[in-house]
């Protein structure tokens, strides 16, 4: 029997063990603290779209985190110096060759950054790390807006569920069970072609920021009116070529604001047939206290050595993946 | 009725589309970073063996269908339907021609098959991979060619064609592999 083995190659444990190293040294260098935060918390996210996996201390259920982004956050209401994390995350129903329900996250944020200082710290942390194999690795930067308008021909903005069905149609793109002409399922079908029609165009081995979402989708970042009018979620996604390897936040700090954040989600657990979340009230209080202006990045470390070693499937760069573990 | 979320699908999973009973062959979970998931499956309809392929968003449900295989041995044809046993308990199904489909081509009697049933009805037959039948006809085959390659058609007891090497002969009792309909050797 072979199943004892590890499922990544010995040169790839050995790539990981280098990629960690010189995250801590990128980091080490500007003078960005480490910090660890529990894993296992009474309170998990209410993003709708997330599903925590829960487990019990004695009589007292606990929640494996998705993101180490609230008590991060709590540790800047703290203490406003720029702080990065490497942690594991954990993620109910996420399982296929860019998903394992743990994976390793790196986490930082930086008080007084907007999002393009922070594109431009993440670029440099990119290069870094590509210089050897692949220098010279081309980036591009373009808005929700743009790269729909370059891909999918409409203004998602301004769209209809109408116009997103005649644009599957059009485009011959198969139309799931479930994905409705309510108005309401609009973020869905955004959801929906830009992973069938969007993301598969944006150029093959180069990595692109994606910035300026539509306010709907939100979740923890500011909304703020773009320079065209229409109300964005400040907010970017780095992608190698159609691969999904971060997400940034200008973040939300107002108090008010993030506890209607929480009711929405919560609203829309309801709607989606998901138990409700009770609210983190202690990231509350943080925020009531005062949480500086920052921006803030989680980078999925499992996919990006997938980049950097070429591999096409998340098994290949883990020791052991969950069906081995 | 017995439903599933899409979250709980996997290869193997026997579920209900276009009215029919089919069984999960590969399953797609497509997710944006901060979106809604759907999930993209291949399933084989088990009446007709077409695959179909259908996206769902994971807050939906799909009905289970009440599929199940058991173990039957072949007993006669009464000129329309197809009879079977199941061994242990002596209880009889009649399977219609679609159920039974192209595993008539390797049946003779007390064949060990696999039955699929839907809603305690026959629905689909799978023959052992291997079964033995004799040649009812075929052509003499060229004297002293037993080394060459070259085939010709024989006719089963059962009336099925199948190729077969040249020296075989009428009355032979042969193994054929039912998955691909290929001769394998002289019984």
């Amino acid at each position: 029997m072979n199943n004892w083995r590890p499922g990544a190659s010995f040169r790839l444990l050995q790539k990981r063990a280098r990629m960690l190293k010189d995250i801590r040294n990128f980091f080490a260098e500007r003078d960005i603290m480490e910090v660890e935060t529990p894993l296992l918390s009474r309170f998990a996210t209410t993003d709708p779209h997330l599903d925590s996996l829960q487990t019990r201390f004695r009589d007292q259920c606990l929640y494996l985190n998705t993101s180490p982004e609230y008590c991060m956050k709590r540790l800047l209401a703290d203490n406003a110096v720029p702080i990065y994390q490497i942690s594991k995350a954990f993620r109910d129903n996420e399982s296929g060759p860019h998903h394992n329900p743990e994976f390793t996250m790196l986490e930082w944020y930086r008080p007084g950054f907007d999002l393009q200082q922070l594109m431009d710290e993440v670029t440099g942390l990119i290069n870094m790390l590509m210089a050897e194999k692949h220098p010279g690795v081309r980036f591009q930067t373009i808005s929700y807006q743009q790269v729909f308008e370059d891909y999918a021909g409409f203004n998602p903005h301004a769209v209809t569920v109408a116009e997103c069905l005649q644009c599957a149609n059009q485009h011959a793109i198969d139309i799931p069970v479930g994905l409705g002409a309510a108005n309401d399922d609009l973020d869905d079908w955004l959801d929906w072609l830009l992973t069938q029609l969007v993301l598969p165009r944006l150029p093959r081995q180069e990595f692109s920021f994606i910035y300026d979402y539509p306010a709907s989708q939100a979740a923890l970042a500011r909304i703020e009116t773009s320079s065209n009018g229409y109300p964005v979620a400040r907010r970017f996604e780095l992608l190698y070529g159609e691969l999904e390897l971060a997400n940034a936040f200008y973040e939300l700090t107002d108090a008010a604001e993030q506890r209607l954040r929480f009711n929405q989600e919560n609203s829309q657990r309801t709607s989606m047939g998901k138990p409700t979340i009770e609210m983190d009230t202690r990231l509350l209080t943080a925020l009531e206290q005062g949480v500086v202006d920052c921006a803030g990045v989680a980078i999925g470390l499992d996919r990006l050595l997938m980049v950097l070693s070429e591999c096409h499937s998340i098994d290949q760069v883990l020791a052991f993946s969950w069906q081995q573990a | 009725m017995a439903s599933y979320s899409p979250n709980q699908f996997k290869n193997g999973l026997k579920i209900i589309l276009d009215n029919d009973p089919c069984s999960i062959t590969e399953n797609i979970v497509v997710k944006p970073g901060k979106g809604q998931a759907f999930n993209r499956i291949k399933a084989r309809n088990l009446k007709t063996g077409r695959v179909l392929e259908r996206t769902f968003k994971s807050t939906e449900s799909v009905v289970a269908a009440d599929v199940e295989e058991t173990d039957v041995e072949y007993l006669y044809n009464d000129g329309e339907q197809w009879h079977f046993m199941e061994p242990s308990s002596y209880e009889q199904f009649a399977a219609d021609k679609v159920a039974v489909g192209d595993a008539v081509k390797w049946l003779k009697g007390q064949e060990k098959c696999v039955m699929t049933l839907w809603n305690g009805e026959p629905i689909a037959i799978t023959p052992p991979n291997f079964v033995e039948l004799a040649v009812a006809q075929t052509d003499p085959g060229l004297k002293g060619d037993t080394a060459q390659g070259g085939t010709k058609p024989a006719t089963l007891e059962t009336g099925t064609e199948v190729k077969v090497p040249l020296f075989i002969e009428e009355g032979d009792v042969l193994k054929i592999d039912t998955r691909t309909g290929d001769y394998v050797s002289r019984a």
